[in-house]
């Protein structure tokens, strides 16, 4: 069929509402629901024991600081960056806790200043990156054995156990079938999705993933904004070392090591573009829980954990495949139909 | 070359009735160009004259839609770089393109090293460099790694290798655009010395001085074709310059009747080290001023500086009566300050977004409530814009980089106009775009010039220059070398003063 059946408008419309919805339908993030849908029925079906309340429960608890951390992580890869020290942040976090609780500082302040030494360690990350001009691989590399390291440095081998009975009922506590961490996170959720898809920020962390330059040209200030979602990604990983400590009951220095990487491929399976400007909140948290459920399935279905490596690791290539395989389906269907 | 010794005017190379097309534009309608052995010639013309594209044939990186090459009187069709390479035409570009890891002898004999058995033989590659140095005239180390290299020795280690390749012909495209004086003294000396050897010397330069000093014929070309083809002894820069521009601007422009008010924004002895120096600049309300210059005169660079995308050293930028601060792009929007910049698809738009992301990402601020951006309020601000400058495009949410450049630049306009700027800074407003947009763009600006926004207006194109503007500013070397009112300002005086020429 020939162009001119479609002409192009002198005005373009605003698409309608239906159009909308069927271009959310066709997008990124539905594709990674959709994809959720499948591995859940799939595993519900397959794998006994998997439906069920339980298997749910702790699952949830399992991925719960990936999905913490994997909030900010999208922002920051959207705008093109990365930050590998996030799981290095939690094990500072961790020990920082831990010591204080030791030293006899209440809880709640302990679980406090590890949270500011996790702004701080955000901003000295997004220091490096957006003022010296260093690339975020490198300098979060860097702070990935660094922040490590000073954990390691404070408690050594040992571990720091003893935490009250209270906080670990706290964070393993349930509404319902569901943790009530969960609510938190929703909570959490809502504010980043918020800021992400309904804000200036939003707009400019998409711009600048794009290009900054002409995100620049917009009068945009690229570098504070990095600069702000390093420090909100060095804080959501300190919240995720105090979850760790109490919901494991133990500060040590190497807690969740290498956690970093289910991070990162988890907001890749969500559909977040490693080159940045492409992706969303939902999406990523669908992202998270396909890994999360399929290796929960593996598990149950008593696969050995060097198989589930190899499974997670397919996934993670055939999505950050997928994308252009779709795109490319898409404008066949397109060419078809117009 | 048996020819040689029946005279130094033997034509060495043989450009006849070069044309080359990108799809409509026409790039090279008429090139004509003839040198000799022995002899050094300028090809000069205003940005867009087709010198570029006519070299680029030569240096065999676009081919030729139609037309004739000779080389040493045999046809010359190069379809490679390294084609031409190999029949003997060298190029040295503005900006050498060294290896810079390796040595200067490497780079000399670089994919053509002299070997001892299967291995290079670094001793005989060090003395056959040293040896075309020496021959050059200038003290270069042999061994030392590329890195670090001022532009001029780059050059001449690039000129060593074109002397190593028996290059009969050399084009020089601006070599002396980054040097220094004492620089451009010895690249003229080695220049002398090739053409005392018997080669054919091209020389692109903007700069008269050079020219008549240097260059033993002139060619001028004008709009993609040839003008005039004279010895430098018989003509003078104030000839040279009225056949660069040497056409009527008409009256095509639309002008209604403007009554400039206020000064609005100014600006006072800005400068930046080696990019521009002693900028003072004014516009008024409900006026346009044009800058003119030519590519490399620090135009696009001063407007970059006042709306605070790059940093300045000194001076002061005043709007509307209070200081603009540096270096903040965002303080300058929400003042009032709005700057379409030159390069549209890197700086101007977001091409992977939509039209209205694009045109909304302005107004990130001012959309929504509280701060929440609404889908509803953006589609509805981008409608109403889009529609103002008639975008054509699908819809909305059309990804801005599918759509042509006169629309991507409508759709840059639009992005810059719903802030409602008082001033507006448009740097080649009309680039690349096709007759009737550019047509649309010029009265648009006149209307907003007459709806009293100052407009500051850099081009490259004369005619348009002329034709747009209230005053013109003229800019040589990062310097303002004249500020005309629109009665003054002929082709000549603009050109002559972008030139630097003494009027």
């Amino acid at each position: 069929m020939s162009q001119t059946l479609t002409p192009a408008r002198t005005v373009p419309l605003t698409p309608s509402p239906a159009t909308r919805w069927r271009r959310t339908l066709l997008g990124r993030d539905s594709a990674v629901v959709g994809l959720l849908i499948v591995v859940v029925i799939a595993a519900s079906v397959l794998v006994p024991g998997f439906a069920s309340t339980t298997t749910w429960y702790y699952l949830l608890l399992d991925v719960f600081p990936i999905l913490l951390i994997a909030l900010p992580m999208t922002l920051v890869i959207i705008s093109a960056e990365i930050d590998l020290s996030v799981a290095s942040m939690l094990g500072l976090s961790s020990v920082i806790v831990g010591s204080l609780f030791e030293a006899g500082w209440p809880l709640p302040a302990a679980a406090a200043v590890a949270l500011v030494v996790g702004a701080v360690g955000g901003w000295f990350n997004g220091f490096l990156i957006t003022r010296v001009g260093l690339p975020s691989l490198a300098v979060t590399i860097g702070t990935l054995a660094l922040f490590r390291g000073i954990a390691v440095g404070i408690l050594g081998t040992r571990a720091v156990t003893g935490f009250p009975d209270w906080a670990q009922n706290l964070v393993t506590s349930r509404i319902g079938p569901i943790p009530s961490v969960i609510f938190l996170f929703l909570v959490l959720a809502a504010i980043f999705w918020i800021t992400l898809h309904a804000t200036a920020v939003g707009r400019v962390t998409y711009a600048a993933g794009l290009n900054a330059e002409a995100a620049q040209f917009a009068g945009a200030r690229v570098g504070r904004l990095k600069l702000g979602l390093f420090v909100a990604t060095g804080v959501m990983s300190a919240l995720a070392g105090v979850y760790w400590t109490l919901r494991y009951g133990t500060a040590r220095g190497d807690n969740a090591v290498g956690l970093e990487l289910s991070v990162v491929a988890a907001v890749l399976v969500g559909g977040v573009s490693i080159f940045g400007g492409r992706g969303g909140i939902v999406g990523v948290i669908a992202g998270v829980l396909v890994i999360g459920a399929l290796r929960s399935a593996l598990r149950l279905a008593d696969v050995s954990s060097d198989v589930i490596n190899v499974i997670t690791g397919f996934l993670l290539i055939a999505t950050v495949i997928a994308p252009g395989l779709w795109a490319r389906f898409g404008e066949r269907l397109r060419r078809r139909t117009t | 070359m048996s020819a040689a010794g029946a005279g130094v005017t033997a034509p060495m190379l043989e450009v006849h009735d070069l044309a080359k097309h990108f799809g409509p534009v026409i790039a090279l309608s008429h090139g004509e160009l003839e040198v000799r052995a022995g002899e050094i010639h300028a090809l000069i013309g205003e940005n867009g004259a087709g010198k570029s594209t006519l070299v680029k044939i030569l240096a065999g990186v676009y081919q030729p839609t139609s037309g004739t090459l000779l080389l040493g009187g045999q046809p010359f069709a190069p379809r490679t770089p390294a084609e031409a390479r190999d029949a003997g035409v060298a190029v040295i570009y503005q900006e050498p393109t060294l290896f810079p890891d390796l040595s200067v002898a490497e780079n000399v004999f670089m994919g053509r090293m002299p070997k001892a058995g299967a291995f290079v033989s670094r001793r005989e590659m060090r003395r056959r460099t040293s040896e075309l140095l020496a021959l050059l005239g200038v003290e270069i180390d042999p061994d030392r790694p590329a890195l670090g290299m001022s532009i001029a020795d780059q050059q001449l280690v690039e000129i060593a290798k074109a002397v190593s390749l028996d290059a009969r012909v050399l084009v020089m495209d601006e070599p002396t655009a980054a040097l220094s004086g004492v620089e451009v003294e010895r690249l003229f000396a080695v220049a002398r010395q090739l053409r005392d050897r018997g080669a054919a010397v091209v020389f692109i330069s903007h700069r008269f001085d050079e020219i008549f000093s240097l260059c033993d014929r002139i060619t001028v070309m004008r709009d993609g074709a040839h003008v005039a083809t004279e010895n430098v002894a018989d003509t003078t820069p104030p000839e040279v310059v009225r056949q660069m521009v040497g056409r009527s601007v008409d009256t095509l422009f639309p002008r209604t009747e403007r009554t400039p008010g206020e000064t609005v924004l100014s600006v006072r002895g800005l400068s930046r080290a080696g990019v521009f120096a002693d900028i003072d600049l004014d516009v008024r309300a409900g006026e346009i001023l044009g800058v003119a210059g030519l590519v490399g005169s620090g135009r696009s660079e001063v407007v970059r500086a006042v709306f605070g995308i790059d940093r300045y050293d000194s001076g002061t930028v005043t709007m509307q009566g209070a200081a603009l601060p540096a270096a903040d792009p965002e303080g300058a929007m929400r003042r009032g300050l709005a700057l379409v910049p030159e390069d549209r698809r890197k700086q101007g738009l977001h091409v992977d977004l939509s039209v209205a992301r694009n045109i909304a990402l302005t107004l990130r601020w001012q959309i929504g409530r509280l701060g929440l951006i609404s889908p509803g309020a953006e589609y509805r601000e981008a409608e109403t814009w889009a529609a103002a400058l008639q975008v054509k495009a699908r819809d909305l949410d059309t990804v801005a980089g599918t759509l042509s450049g006169g629309n991507q630049q409508k759709v840059v306009l639009a992005k810059w106009l719903s802030t409602k700027p008082t001033v507006l800074i448009i740097d080649e407003p009309t680039r690349g775009i096709d007759v009737g947009t550019k047509a649309e763009v010029h009265r648009l600006l006149d209307e907003l010039a007459g709806q009293g926004v100052a407009i500051i207006m850099i081009s490259s194109e004369l005619p348009e220059v002329l034709g747009m503007s209230d005053r013109v500013l003229v800019m040589h070397e990062g310097r303002v070398t004249a500020v005309l009112d629109r009665a003054d300002a002929d082709a000549e005086t603009v050109m002559a003063a972008a030139t630097g020429v003494a009027a």
